[in-house]
Formats: structure tokens, sequence, C-alpha cells
């Protein structure tokens, strides 16, 4: 088995999170796109499109997916396939609610 | 595993063909290059005949975009030609010198087109039509010059004549037999047809020879051999084209008149491989499209390692792509002694259909007037069907009965719909039912059906409403505001306002979506809709905003972001430039550049930063990045310029304070000038002012843009109030009724600029939308003061998050 640590990174509060807008956490020099769906569900993914690099961040989000506001590729926040198509994916992270507190879960 | 290095010689329609087929079998298998003589990525060459006739622009033919390339880790060297193939060492060699091994090889050279060995062939003014080189040679020739001559009366001379026609020059066609296409057509339909261009303003000199070119650097003319002259700066040659095997035999390639190959597209040496027009197969170097992606399939399989049917050769249609006429004709289309001919020939109409039958066998057919039958005898006639002598007539419709559906309805599922992609109605009926195709668009999309010529659209719009029955409209199906609903704006529009709805949410509940929180292109168009229809009561959803009308600001391709503040008519001041300068140095921004809309942008400011500039500023938004007013242009005019006959900068400023902010379907820029010479570009904008002696002219519909569109002169008025009063009116009356992203260039031509006029002249309607539009404009704030002086809003728009 190899080796891998779990780190749990506090990123704020869930008031702090407007509805489908998004907000960018730099976390070990990675940038990451923080959204608040409608359903309530916290979902984060490496804010940078595998087009061109485009801000996921300031994307329109409609259900589980956001549109790239540089080319409006639509990639979906659940496991960060890009829609046909398009092709291609980005990192997503596992996050947690506790207390209104949001975490990170990153795996090294 | 390593990868295996494929390398494709030939960066046209069969070779990037059998790469997309190669990667749909094994993505994985190949390292793949490719090598184009062409500077362009591959584009579709049928559609050159398009692009000249006017239809289509260039960029619109591109088939594989550089993009596609890159995603599919495709290594491209556009611009350059292989010279030689050593199966030796298994390497190619290219004319910058560069060596690329390979393990397999294909070469999809193509054609060249083959010029007469007459003298003055090499002269200046004299072109083939093969490449976009060539089309564009003709688009210039047309600007300069008026006489053309087309040499060869066969598809490709009269689609290269129809273009130069629509290019307003005159065109005469030199053909060497006694009537046209005869390759495709008998004596009857090519007589119609030559009527029908006549008819259309094409000269035709038949049964002459051209024995030379005349003239000094550039062509003067042609001489025949009957000793007969013709004038002409522009000769276009389109007698034939030979399969371009040079590169083949230098290499030692068993070629004939094409690269000889097998049933599995093998050349004579093993590891290369030859597909496309340069191949020849069983004696036969094919010209059209559908025999070489056929071919292209059984190529990629058999590269591939899968097991694959082989290539038997195809049988051949061909539609003429001229407005106006309609000309199909397939397979063995001459009657002798064998073969019988079951002929319909309606002079009236000018409707000639006819059927050639071996027995009880159809071999083939010509169609002329009305060829909507033309695919489906063609199916036909691949299978050589077997047909009895009861239904033989009634496969030619009678002539003028609308057939439309039952056509499509009685097609067999294996029949082909899109000839040249060799797409069936049963795989076109499947992506409608199993993959959700609701448009022709999307149909293309998943199945290439009308990718190539486009022809079979009509057709697979008639499926598409087979299909769907009563939920197909054609209507709607061209207007659906997106893919999330099958709606068109007005109904949308209409909805909105009969149910008083009010929210993003609520219309997409309400009039059933598809999908639950919308797209990219509905979230934005609704909220605008909602907006215009409750000016005052609607509240704006930033969440359907695209960002830079929720962050007022444009973003940038580093995700920073530019500030353009208001100057209203382009006027500025000192005090005003000394802010700015006072911000570029605090907030080290990295450009200042005027814009093409005169005024000043800062360029790369952070996200971050944004609501101090604007603070810092304190100017009002300049909107440049709004569906809304942008900018108004003037020029100095009467203050200070000697030709000036009005105030331009004044009415400038006025209206820019008057109509800033507001929300419109799509941008709107104005400019007004003081004088016909028009310094600031009135022609060319949504709404242009121009001052004569007394008044104003106003011009409406112009764009700058995408496509160039001359505005078109609305009314002349005598004073300013006036000119306020239609401005506003016109405005709103757009809002009103445009779809969301809908320039007011394109709105005018789709709703016609008279409908307009008699709206406006309408003194009660005027008033009644300038009531409207005042509505409208009282919930104007300025979005930066109301960010600054918000803190929520300013947090949750502008604040990343911080971990603690
Ligand atoms: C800044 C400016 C170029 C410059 O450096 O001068 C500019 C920059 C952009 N233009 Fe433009 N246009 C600018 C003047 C123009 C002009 C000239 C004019 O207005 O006189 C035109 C042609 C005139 C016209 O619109 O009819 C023009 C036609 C376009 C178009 C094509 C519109 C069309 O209908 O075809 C687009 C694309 C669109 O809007 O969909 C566009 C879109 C853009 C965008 C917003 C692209 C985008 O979505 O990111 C650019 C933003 C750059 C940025 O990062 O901030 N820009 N753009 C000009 C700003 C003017 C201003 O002060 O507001
Ligand atoms: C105006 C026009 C209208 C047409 N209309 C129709 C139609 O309606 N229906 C239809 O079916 N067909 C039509 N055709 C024919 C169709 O376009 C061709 O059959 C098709 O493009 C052939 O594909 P290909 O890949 O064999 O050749 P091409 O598309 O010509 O591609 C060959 C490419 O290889 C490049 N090349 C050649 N040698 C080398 C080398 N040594 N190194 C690097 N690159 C090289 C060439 O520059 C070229 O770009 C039309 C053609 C024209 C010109
Ligand atoms: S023309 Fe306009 S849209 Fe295109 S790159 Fe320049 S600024 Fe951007
Ligand atoms: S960068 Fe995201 S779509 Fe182009």
């Amino acid at each position: 088995m190899v080796n891998k640590s779990v780190v749990k990174v506090l990123i704020g509060s869930m008031h702090e999170l407007p509805e489908k807008l998004g907000k960018t956490v730099k976390v070990g020099g990675i940038d990451i796109a923080v959204f608040r769906l409608s359903n309530g569900k916290i979902r984060a993914i490496e804010n940078r499109c595998p087009h061109k690099g485009g801000v996921l961040t300031e994307g329109l989000v409609s259900g589980d997916s956001v549109f790239c506001p540089m080319h409006d590729w639509k990639i979906c926040l659940e496991d960060g396939k890009v829609q046909a198509p398009d092709t291609g994916c980005v990192q997503t992270y596992k996050t947690v609610v506790e207390n209104g507190k949001v975490y990170l879960i990153i795996e090294e | 595993m390593e990868k295996k290095k494929l390398v494709l010689v030939g960066n046209g329609m069969a070779g990037v063909r059998a790469v997309e087929e190669i990667l749909k079998v094994a993505p994985e298998k190949f390292e793949i290059t490719i090598f184009g003589s062409e500077p362009h990525p591959n584009y579709n060459r049928i559609l050159l005949s398009k692009v000249l006739q006017g239809d289509t622009e260039v960029k619109d033919i591109t088939l594989n975009d550089w993009d596609w390339y890159e995603t599919n880790n495709i290594r491209l060297y556009t611009d350059e030609t292989v010279v030689k193939a050593d199966p030796g060492r298994k390497v190619v060699v290219s004319d910058k010198g560069r060596i690329e091994p390979y393990d397999e090889l294909i070469l999809a050279t193509g054609s060249v087109p083959f010029i007469l060995p007459i003298p003055g062939a090499d002269k200046e003014g004299v072109t083939a039509f093969r490449d976009l080189e060539d089309t564009d040679k003709m688009l210039q020739a047309s600007k300069k010059y008026k006489k053309a001559a087309v040499i060869g009366g066969g598809v490709l001379g009269l689609e290269a004549a129809r273009g130069l026609l629509n290019l307003g020059m005159e065109v005469s066609v030199i053909h060497i037999s006694t009537f046209l296409m005869e390759r495709q057509l008998d004596e009857t339909a090519g007589k119609l047809l030559q009527k029908e261009l006549e008819k259309q303003g094409m000269n035709f000199l038949l049964e002459k020879q051209t024995q030379a070119i005349i003239g000094n650097e550039r062509v003067e003319g042609l001489i025949f051999s009957d000793g007969t002259v013709l004038e002409a700066d522009l000769v276009v040659m389109a007698v034939g084209i030979r399969p371009n095997i040079k590169l083949a035999q230098e290499s030692g390639l068993q070629v004939n008149r094409g690269i000889v190959v097998n049933d599995f597209l093998e050349t004579s040496i093993p590891h290369i491989y030859s597909v496309g027009e340069c191949a020849e197969h069983n004696g036969i170097p094919y010209g059209l499209v559908a025999p070489l992606y056929e071919q292209g399939k059984v190529l990629a399989k058999h590269i591939c390692g899968v097991e694959t049917a082989p290539y038997k050769g195809s049988v051949l249609s061909t539609q003429l792509k001229v407005s106006g006429v309609e000309v199909f004709s397939a397979g063995d289309f001459l009657e002798d002694k064998e073969k019988k001919a079951l002929k319909i020939f309606d002079d009236y109409e000018g409707v000639y259909k006819k059927m050639v039958f071996r027995g009880n066998q159809i071999v083939g057919a010509v169609l002329f007037g009305d060829s909507q039958e033309g695919n489906r005898l063609f199916s036909l006639i691949k299978k050589q069907a077997d047909i009895s002598e009861t239904a033989k007539v009634s496969l030619l419709q009678p002539v003028g009965q609308d057939t439309g559906d039952s056509l499509v309805a009685e097609m067999s599922s294996e029949e082909t719909v899109c000839g040249c992609n060799g797409v069936s109605k049963g795989r076109i009926i499947e992506s409608i039912q199993a993959e959700g195709c609701t448009t022709v668009d999307q149909i293309k999309a998943c199945t290439s059906a009308s990718r190539s010529c486009g022809g079979c659209k009509p057709l697979v719009a008639d499926l598409l409403q087979h299909t769907l029955g009563a939920d197909f409209d054609r209507s709607i199906q061209k207007e659906a505001i997106c893919s999330c609903t099958s709606l068109s704006r007005d109904e949308v529009v209409e909805e909105i306002r009969s149910k008083g709805l009010t929210h993003v949410k609520e219309v997409m509940n309400v009039l059933g979506w598809v999908s639950e929180e919308g797209c990219s292109k509905c979230r934005p168009a609704i909220n605008y809709y909602l907006g215009m229809v409750h000016p005052t009561r609607y509240e704006d959803e930033r969440e359907s905003r695209y960002v830079n009308e929720r962050l007022h600001a444009n973003i940038q391709k580093d995700g920073t972001y530019s500030v353009v503040p208001r100057m209203y008519g382009g006027v500025t001041n000192s005090n005003d430039l000394r802010k700015i300068a006072d911000v570029v140095d605090k907030y080290e921004i990295p450009l200042v550049k005027v814009t093409g809309g005169q005024r000043i942008d800062l360029f790369g400011v952070k996200k971050e930063d944004l609501p101090k500039v604007w603070s810092d500023l304190d100017m009002p938004s300049g909107y440049a990045y709004g569906k809304s007013l942008r900018t108004v242009k003037t020029c100095v005019g009467e203050q200070f310029c000697r030709f000036g006959t009005q105030d331009s900068m004044g009415v400038g400023a006025a209206l820019e304070k008057k109509f800033e902010g507001l929300q419109t379907p799509h941008k709107v820029k104005m400019a007004v000038s003081a004088c016909p010479r028009s310094c600031a570009e009135s022609g060319f904008k949504d709404i242009g002012f121009i001052g004569i002696d007394g008044g104003w002219e106003i011009y409406v519909g112009g764009n700058g843009g995408n496509h160039v569109r001359r505005g078109d002169l609305l009314y002349k008025v005598k004073t300013d109030e006036e000119l306020m009063e239609i401005t506003g009116a016109y405005l709103q009356y757009y809002r009103e009724t445009a779809s969301y992203l809908e320039r007011t260039s394109a709105w005018v031509d789709r709703v016609g600029l008279p409908h307009i006029q008699s709206v406006l002249d309408d003194k009660e309607k005027r008033k009644e939308l300038n009531v409207r539009m005042d509505e409208a404009l009282s919930v104007y704030k300025d979005p930066w003061k109301e960010i600054i002086n918000n803190n929520k809003t300013k947090n949750e728009l502008f604040e990343s998050l911080v971990r603690s």
C-alpha cells in the first residue's frame, strides 16, 4: 500500500458560500473553486479549465455542473468530467461540513 | 506498451476522416503525425463552392479546428509537404528537411487540378478551383475585374460560374461537349440545365476548344480552335482532376492513374496505405467524398487490426450545389440495348425524371427540377433493387405532388439519408429516439449526417418531423432558445407576460424545462426577458448572469479584469485623467489603452482590487462588459470643426447620459457625427446620427463586427428633441421584440425596416414606447457605486475564502 496522507483544511463557514456562486481558496499553492449548489451540497474542483485554463470559480452554475466563463465548456462538479462533445477532466476534492464549518479533504 | 507511429501525408478530407475513424476504433493505439501542404487545419473542400457563392464564410467550413488536433494529441505540420517516403528506413522526409519515422504510413494526397497544356496557361488571372487560395484569388479578382471565363461545364465549373455571377462578374462557360455535365446527365437534362442557368445570367459557349490564353502579364482573353475570341480578365480552369501520385511514384509504389490499392487500401509496399482521391481501387480513382469515407472506415479497422469487410467499390451519386437548380444523378444513367429507361417530362414546370432499369433492377437515375427522391432512388440503386412493373411508375412521384413526409416514411431503415457520410435513416432515428436529438444540428453532431455537402438537411428535418410527430415544429425547431426547451423566444416572453412569471426558476418549472436549472444560454436570456417585462419589480438574478455582468468588469484570459469608466461622448478632462493616472500607479495596473470606442481601458486589474479601483476612480461604470449601451462615439462637431453643422459632442453626451445602464438584448453602440463626412463612423453603429443643415439623419442596424452591415436611414428629424424621442422608441421596440443576444443589425434584417418604420410612424405607439422606456430607465443605479456601498454584496462577489 502506498503511503497517503489525508489533510483536512478548514476553508470557511457555510454562510460565506453564497448559493450558485463560486469562491476561490488557495491550498498549498493550488487554486480551488468551491461551490454551494442549490441542493445545499458543497463541491470543490481545481480552479482551472482543462481547455485553456479558464477560472471556473466565475462560471455559471447549473445543477451539478459549471459552465466555464471562457469558452463555455460544461464541467461536472461531481466527477470533474468535461461534457461531450468536449473532453477532459479536472481534479475534484472531497468536502465535509461540520457545525456549519466547511473543510476540504486533500489526499496527498 | 510503446505506441506505434502513424504518419498521414495529406491533411485533407479523406485522410483526416480516416484518422477520425482510427481514433474511434482504437484511440490509444497510435502516436499520430499529420503533414499538410496547405496552411490550414482540415476544412470542407466541398463547401468552397458555397463560400464563393457567398452563402458560407471561410471560418464556417473548418471541419477539424486546431484544438481538435491538440485534444487528440496529433502532431500537425501545416504548410509542409512530404517530398519522399523511404520504405526501407521507414521514414518520410519533408520539404523543410524534417525526417519523421513511421510504423504505418497513409498517403492521402488528394488530386491536382488538371491545367490545359496550352500557351498562356501560366498567366496571371488563370486559376484552378481546388483550395482556399484559389477561392480567395477569385474573390479578389471579382473586386477589380468584370469578365470571367470558366473552362469546363461540369459540376465544378458550373459551381464556380454561379459563384462568380454572385460576385457581380459577367460569366461565360466554355464547354467542349454538346451539352453540360455530360458525365452525369443525359442530353435532355443537360439542355434543361443550360436553359435554367442561362436564365440566371450565365453565357454558354458549347463545342468549343480553347487553344490559347492571350494577354500580357495578365490574361486578356481566350482563342478557340475555330478562330473565335472571347475577352476575359479571369479564367477558371475546371476541366478535371488527376490523382496526386507524385510522392508515391517517386517512392517506388505501384501507380497507375492513381496509387494502386487493394480491398484493404494497402499499396504495393507493406505498411503503406493510401486513401482518398489519390488512390485507385479496382481501376477507379474516386472523386467524391462518399466513397472516400467508406474507404476510410475499412482502412481504419484494418490498420487497427480489427476484422472488417473488404472495400468493394462504390456507386456514385452527384448533386449540383447551385441555388435555384435541382439536379441529381446516380449510377448508370444512360439507356441502351440492355437497359430501358422510364421517363417523366413536364416542360411546364421544368421537371424531368428518368430511371434506368436492367430488367427489373434499377441501376441509375437522373432528376432535374425536383430532386427530392434522389437519396431514396440512390439507396435502391446501390442495392440494385428489384422493382415490379407496377411499382416502377410510382417510384417517380407524380410531378407537383407534395411528397415530404410520405417520402421519409416509406424509406426502409437501412436506406441512406446522408450520402457523403453514409448515414442511414435507422441511425438518424436512433439518434432522435435514444440519444434525444431534437434539431438538425444535434443530429449532425451525433451522426455526421449533413456534415459535408449539406444537401440532405431537408431530409433530416423531414425525418425529425416524421419521428417526433406533433412535438416537432419546423419554426420552433430553428428558434428554440436552447436545448433545455422547445419553446421559442416569443413563446417564452408570452408565457412570462400571460402567466405573470417572476423568477428564472419559476419560468423553467412552469414551462417544463428539461434540465432543472437551465444552461449558460437560457438562464441569462430568461433573466433579461423577466427584467424587460417587469422593469421596476424584477430583481436581477446575478447567478444567471455571465461573469462580466455579474462582476461589472470584463474577465481576461488570465482571470484578471478590465475596467472602463464612462467618458461621455468620448470627452474627458484633466481631473478624470489625473484620477486614472493615480489609480494606475496605486494598483500597478499593467496596461492602459485607448479603446476603439473612444475611452480609456485599464487592463489586468486583480479581482479583489476592483471595488477599490472603482472607489478611487469615482467615475460611473462605462458598461464595457454589458448587454447595454456601450459608448456613444462623437466627432468634434460645430464647436471646433469648420464643417460641423450640429453639436455632436453635446448630443452624444446627452444620449449616453440618458440611456446608460439600459438593459438591452445585446450591446448597443451609437455614434454622432456633425456632418456627412461622418468622422465618428455613424454608418456602422446600432444607431448612428449624422448632422445635416437644419437637422439630423438617423441610421439604424449598422454593425462593424462579425458581419459588417451598413446602417439604414430610418428618419430625418429637425430637432434634438425629435432625435431623442425616435431613439427612445426605437430602442424600446428593440428591447421588447428582439431575442437575447440578437444585435440590432440582425434584428432589423429579421423584422424588416419598413415594419419598424410603420410602428414608429404611429405617434401613439411612439409615445407608449417612450413611456415604457422611461420606466425601464428609472431604476438605473450605477453598479460600481452600489457594490462599493454594500458590504454584503462586495464580500459575496469579490472576497476569496481565507483559510484559517
Ligand atoms: C476594448 C475593446 C478593444 C480595444 O482595445 O479597443 C473591445 C474589447 C472586446 N470586445 Fe469588442 N472591443 C472594443 C470595440 C469594439 C468595436 C469598435 C466600436 O465599438 O466602434 C467593435 C465593432 C463594432 C460593433 O460592435 O459593431 C467590436 C466588436 C466586438 C464583437 C462583435 C460584435 C458583433 O455584433 O459582431 C464582440 C463579440 C460579442 O460582443 O459577442 C466583441 C467583444 C469584445 C470583448 C468583450 C470580448 C470578450 O467577451 O471578452 C473584448 C473584451 C476585452 C477585454 O478583455 O476587456 N467586440 N468591439 C473595444 C472597447 C470599446 C469600448 O470602449 O467599449
Ligand atoms: C469546389 C469543390 C466542390 C466539391 N463538391 C463536392 C461535392 O459536392 N460532393 C463531393 O462528394 N465531393 C465534392 N468535391 C470533391 C471533394 O472535395 C474531394 O473528393 C475530397 O476533398 C477529396 O479528399 P482527399 O483527402 O482525397 O483530398 P484533399 O481534400 O484534396 O486533401 C489532400 C490534401 O493533401 C495535401 N497534400 C498533397 N500532397 C501532399 C504532400 N506531399 N505532403 C503534404 N500534404 C500534401 C493537399 O495540399 C491537400 O490539402 C468538391 C471539390 C471541390 C474542389
Ligand atoms: S478583436 Fe476584440 S474580441 Fe477579438 S481579440 Fe481583439 S479585443 Fe478581443
Ligand atoms: S478555458 Fe474553459 S472553456 Fe476554454
